[in-house]
């Protein structure tokens, strides 16, 4: 499956900001001079011991890595097959791997002097994470989020304007993240001097993709040798799992592990309704082709004359029409499996998590976690599975009761 | 040498400063757009740029935005934007006409195939937005092998050591963003362009067109008279949007160009 004519997965991206057809550097003039100006930065920084020195004391005392790999015995038990870990990113300060990245790309804004920081949201947890970051250091913050996220994610709404950030309803489009993003990017163009756009996943134009897979990746590393600790030195995962939206918690998950061929990957995209022409959906690999969207080429949903279609799914932070181009090469050089999770299946699994293991999860892993019931039944019990749980469900709760039923005001 | 070359000689001789304008293909219906179109040249346009709606027009204000939206909702597609071009073509075989748009569009269609039809539907030039230098092999060379421009557009962070990355593959005229912005923003003031413009064209000899933020007779003036010409679009656009008939848009279109014209 995986190309043999691959040596290694792990050199990527190349000068162009390539993984072999995805990524890139689609942005306009105003802009370009920025980016390379912040690769050139982050070079730097990537080899710079005092970043990762500052990096390591914040991830520890104030975000409270490393995060736990828990062995969940009784959903491990329910499902009958693979033993299954659950890498606990939830319980990160702010609830998500979000922070991960925007700690990273805040110590570097303010290495560059930068004192206005700006975000696209979706769930809004990449928003409180930088609003939070932000709190922490004193910048200005501005985050744009799709109304219609604005409205189905009210409490991180809240949070962040708490925070002290502003919060931008963006109207234009279906009102998700996509749209989110176009208008963060306006916002940059038009601030040039002062402003560092913090990303929120793997996706925009080089450096972008990288940098942020290089900061979410403490994850995996973590894993490999949590997962030693516990089952003895040398033990590799046999198989990963994480939900994607835009990827970033996957790429964290996964690169440390792409040069272990015994490693299986698998990325979780959201179905929605369920994966067919009626694009229900925000499955990119699976439901797209390649496309220039936000800086990058990648798997996006499109209509035949390259006109880009809202996704769809129950989970704000999956609803993007593409993902990070990382994944598409991923993909297509077979390293890397992807399938695709509807709404109603991740509702089911966010239920198992609260019953089984007392963790209420977010609405992205629940996806992911939708797959583990689906495969670790069918695997031997020696088989390890670790899974990202990548983010707690408080802020999805209103969400979940109106599908289930329930009535909130008691 | 495209209409684009040609009719900037003409100007010269004339000494008469470019106005171009710009509208979005489709906007807000395909009829109209094509009547507004064949209506600027007689309204004292020089080039017309055509707008090709996308669903995520990232350098683009509110006033393009909605363009594109109703271009679209009216069911605008690329083909349709150049049987306009090939229409418009048929009684007009002078004024250039410059696509701008952004990339997946023509990615999606395939660039060779796009590049053939562009051409035979009488496209002289490109401008697309989401295209910088560092992607030159995408679409800048085969459109330039294709005998079509690649005009490309330098912003006031295009500093001294990027602007012969920026020049070296530019052809028919070099667009100047006025300001760091989206289309539609503030406009610029000519005092602080002038410098800008005299740095550029130190470095070049093709013409340079300034645009963004360009609503007025007057300011169209102000702007043209220390370049070789402007870009006139959110302004136009917004008469369109507004419903205005077609005759009242090209009026105020033909006040912009005399503006333009008289620097
Ligand atoms: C908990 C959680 N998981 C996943 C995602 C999706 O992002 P990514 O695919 O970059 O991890 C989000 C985005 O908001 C999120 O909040």
């Amino acid at each position: 499956m995986a190309d043999a004519s691959i040596n290694s997965y792990m050199t990527g991206p190349d000068e162009q900001g390539r993984f072999g057809l995805f990524g890139g550097r689609f942005v306009s003039e105003t802009l370009m001079p920025l980016i390379l100006d912040l690769e050139a930065r982050y070079e730097f920084a990537k080899t710079d011991p005092t970043f990762w020195a500052e990096m390591d004391w914040l991830w520890k005392h104030y975000v409270g890595r490393p995060s736990p790999l828990y062995y969940a015995e009784r959903l491990t038990k329910h499902l009958g097959g693979a033993k299954i870990y659950l890498k606990r990113d939830e319980l990160n300060h702010t609830g998500a791997h979000k922070i991960n990245n925007v700690l990273g790309q805040i110590i570097l804004a303010r290495r560059m002097g930068k004192t206005r920081i700006i975000a696209e949201t979706g769930a809004g947890q990449h928003g409180v994470a930088t609003a939070t970051v932000c709190a922490k250091f004193g910048l200005q913050c501005v985050v744009y989020m799709g109304a219609h996220d604005v409205e189905r994610q009210a409490p991180n709404v809240f949070r962040m304007r708490l925070l002290g950030a502003e919060v931008i309803p963006v109207t234009s489009g279906r009102g998700t993240l996509k749209d989110a993003m176009n208008d963060a990017l306006r916002d940059w163009v038009t601030n040039v001097r002062d402003t560092f756009y913090c990303i929120g996943t793997v996706a925009g134009p080089h450096p972008y993709p990288a940098m942020v897979r290089d900061f979410q990746s403490i994850i995996g590393k973590e894993v490999r040798w949590q997962l030693a600790e516990q089952e003895g030195a040398g033990r590799l995962p046999d198989t990963l799992i994480a939900a994607i939206g835009g990827g970033s918690n996957a790429m964290g998950l996964f690169y440390p592990f792409l040069d272990d061929p015994s490693v299986n990957i698998i990325g979780v995209e959201a179905g929605g309704k369920g994966v067919d022409d009626r694009m229900q959906h925000c499955a990119s690999l699976t439901g797209g082709r390649p496309g220039v969207l936000h800086g990058n080429r990648t798997y996006l949903l499109q209509d035949d004359d390259g006109q880009i279609l809202e996704g769809f799914s129950i989970s704000a932070g999956l609803d993007y029409p593409g993902i990070g181009p990382e994944h598409s090469w991923l993909h297509d050089t077979g390293r890397a499996k992807y399938v695709s999770i509807t709404d109603a299946e991740a509702l089911e699994a966010f239920q198992l998590s609260c019953k089984l293991e007392g963790i209420i999860p977010a609405l992205e892993p629940s996806h992911a976690l939708a797959h583990v019931m689906k495969i670790a039944p069918t695997l031997p019990h020696d088989h390890i599975i670790v899974m990202n749980m990548c983010g707690r469900g408080d802020k999805d709760i209103f969400t979940v009761a109106k599908h289930l039923g329930f009535d909130m005001k008691i | 040498m495209t209409r684009i070359d040609a009719k900037f000689a003409a100007l010269r001789a004339e000494g008469k400063k470019a106005f171009v304008a710009y509208i979005m293909a489709g906007d807000p219906d395909l009829a109209t757009s094509a009547a507004v179109m064949q209506g600027l040249p007689g309204a004292g346009v020089d080039i017309i740029e055509l707008g090709m709606p996308f669903t995520d027009p990232m350098a683009d204000g509110p006033t393009i935005q909605l363009a594109g939206q109703r271009s679209l909702e009216g069911g605008q597609t690329l083909q349709k934007t150049l049987d306009m071009a090939a229409a418009f073509r048929k009684s007009d075989n002078t004024t250039p006409i410059v696509l701008m748009g952004y990339y997946n569009p023509i990615y999606s269609r395939g660039v060779a195939k796009f590049l053939v039809d562009a051409k035979a539907a009488g496209i002289d030039g490109l401008i697309v937005v989401d295209l910088p230098p560092e992607e030159d092999a995408e679409l800048c060379i085969p459109a330039q092998a294709a005998g079509l421009n690649f005009i490309r557009l330098a912003t006031p962070t295009t500093d001294a050591k990027r602007l012969p990355k920026v020049l070296q593959n530019t052809s028919g005229f070099l667009y100047y963003v006025s300001i760091n912005g989206i289309t539609g923003a503030a406009a610029a003031n000519p005092a602080d362009v002038a410098p800008e413009v005299a740095r550029i064209k130190a470095k070049t000899d093709l013409p340079v067109i300034v645009g963004f933020g360009i609503s007025t007779p007057d300011a169209a003036q102000g702007i043209a008279a220390i370049a070789d010409g402007c870009v006139v679009g959110s302004a136009i656009v917004k008469d369109i949007g507004a419903g205005k008939p077609v005759a009242e848009v090209l009026a105020n279109v033909a006040a912009l160009a005399a503006g333009a014209h008289r620097a």
